[in-house]
């Protein structure tokens, strides 16, 4: 964070680009790249933080990826921050869809693009089960039951149950809420 | 006011998919072909082929294809805006509370108990993933189905990230072209 604040900008904005310009498939993808860079690269954000800010993205209205980048924005740069980590998020696609849409049809049809594209997805599968252990191993750390039943309840409901995601944040917000109200709860008594 | 409909139609579509892709398509298919026609049923297809083949969210995805076929360039501007600026709004509000709020305790336990099942819906996603290219799909998981070359480039991929602490997006890239020659090859 020793850089000035232009420089942190513009680092914030070509970090966000690169990184959207290179991400396929859904928003868990591109927040999973942005641990990895405002996290475990840059030093910007701790874990807990961009897993707060992974929570908010995800059960706000809008696209993840925007969503995500707004709090980033934010918090590196204020509003100016706030646009460049946008405009970073969205110009990628806006440019390469704008290009792809003149001949679409042959692209989607393509064999060499297919290839390239089902490749990539393995490395996506990667990066994400990378990061999964990670933040996985972290919360086993807690050695905090609560904490380790709500990601065992958290993964058969999305995985197994496929109950849509909003319930599940819901639900793991509300058992937070009761945690806070037993805790103070249980100091009035003590 | 094609412009203005343009607008209208992506902030209704950027305001109600919570939660990512999931629901864009549908809510994009309700403006585009239903309300406005702007999409023909083939056109959508066409639009969720591409949005899955190129990067970034759905709905700018969207909003860009439908904007620049109905007002062109600037069509897929507004169309854009309308679809973050939700967004913009929503989140940037919810950014400042938590800024200010998070050292209360009530916030804390909520945000504590928040974060192990954000990396639960993680790990899901990339299991499923994962079930794709080594099987092509969870309903597919069994040893007659498994994809030895997407296995491998998988387990290639996941040993330099763990092991060295490789560039996610150099990594990706190698899966790609590992992707195009194994193809070439007749492996994948």
């Amino acid at each position: 964070m020793e850089q000035s604040k232009p420089k942190r900008l513009l680092t914030l904005f070509a970090s966000m680009l690169y990184i959207s310009a290179f991400t396929f498939g859904g928003g868990f993808v591109i927040v999973t790249f942005m641990k990895r860079k405002f996290v475990d690269e840059l030093h910007w954000i701790d874990e807990r933080e961009m897993l707060d800010m992974t929570a908010l993205a995800q059960s706000s209205p809008g696209p993840i990826a925007v969503n995500a980048a707004i709090q980033v924005g934010w918090k590196m740069g204020g509003f100016a921050g706030m646009l460049a980590a946008v405009l970073g998020t969205i110009i990628p696609p806006m440019a390469i869809l704008t290009v792809i849409s003149l001949f679409y049809q042959k692209f989607a049809a393509n064999r060499y693009v297919a290839l390239v594209l089902r490749g990539m997805s393995c490395g996506v599968a990667a990066v994400i089960l990378d990061v999964s252990v990670s933040l996985g191993r972290n919360v086993l750390k807690t050695k905090n039951g609560v904490y380790l039943a709500v990601m065992a309840a958290a993964f058969v409901a999305t995985f197994f149950l496929k109950i849509n995601v909003a319930w599940i944040i819901l639900s793991a917000a509300l058992i937070g809420v009761i945690m806070a109200l037993a805790a103070r709860k249980g100091g009035k008594r003590a | 006011m094609t412009l203005l409909d343009l607008f209208l139609s992506f902030l209704q579509t950027g305001l109600f998919s919570v939660g990512g892709g999931y629901v864009a398509i549908p809510l994009i298919r309700s403006q585009t072909v239903d309300v406005h026609g702007w999409l023909t049923e083939a056109e959508l297809m066409d639009l969720a082929t591409i949005a899955e083949m190129t990067p970034g969210p759905i709905v700018v995805n969207g909003a860009t294809f439908v904007g620049l076929k109905i007002a062109g360039v600037p069509g897929a501007l507004v169309a854009t805006f309308g679809a973050i600026l939700p967004s913009l709004i929503i989140v940037s509000l919810l950014a400042h509370i938590y800024r200010r709020f998070r050292e209360m305790p009530l916030l804390q336990s909520v945000l504590a108990s928040l974060r192990p099942a954000v990396v639960a819906l993680i790990a899901a996603a990339g299991i499923n993933m994962l079930l794709q290219v080594a099987f092509g799909g969870r309903n597919a998981v069994a040893l007659a189905n498994a994809r030895w070359a997407g296995i491998a480039l998988f387990a290639a991929a996941f040993f330099a990230l763990r092991k060295w602490k490789a560039n996610p997006i150099l990594i990706m890239a190698l899966c790609g072209a590992g992707g195009l020659l194994l193809g070439l090859a007749g492996a994948f």
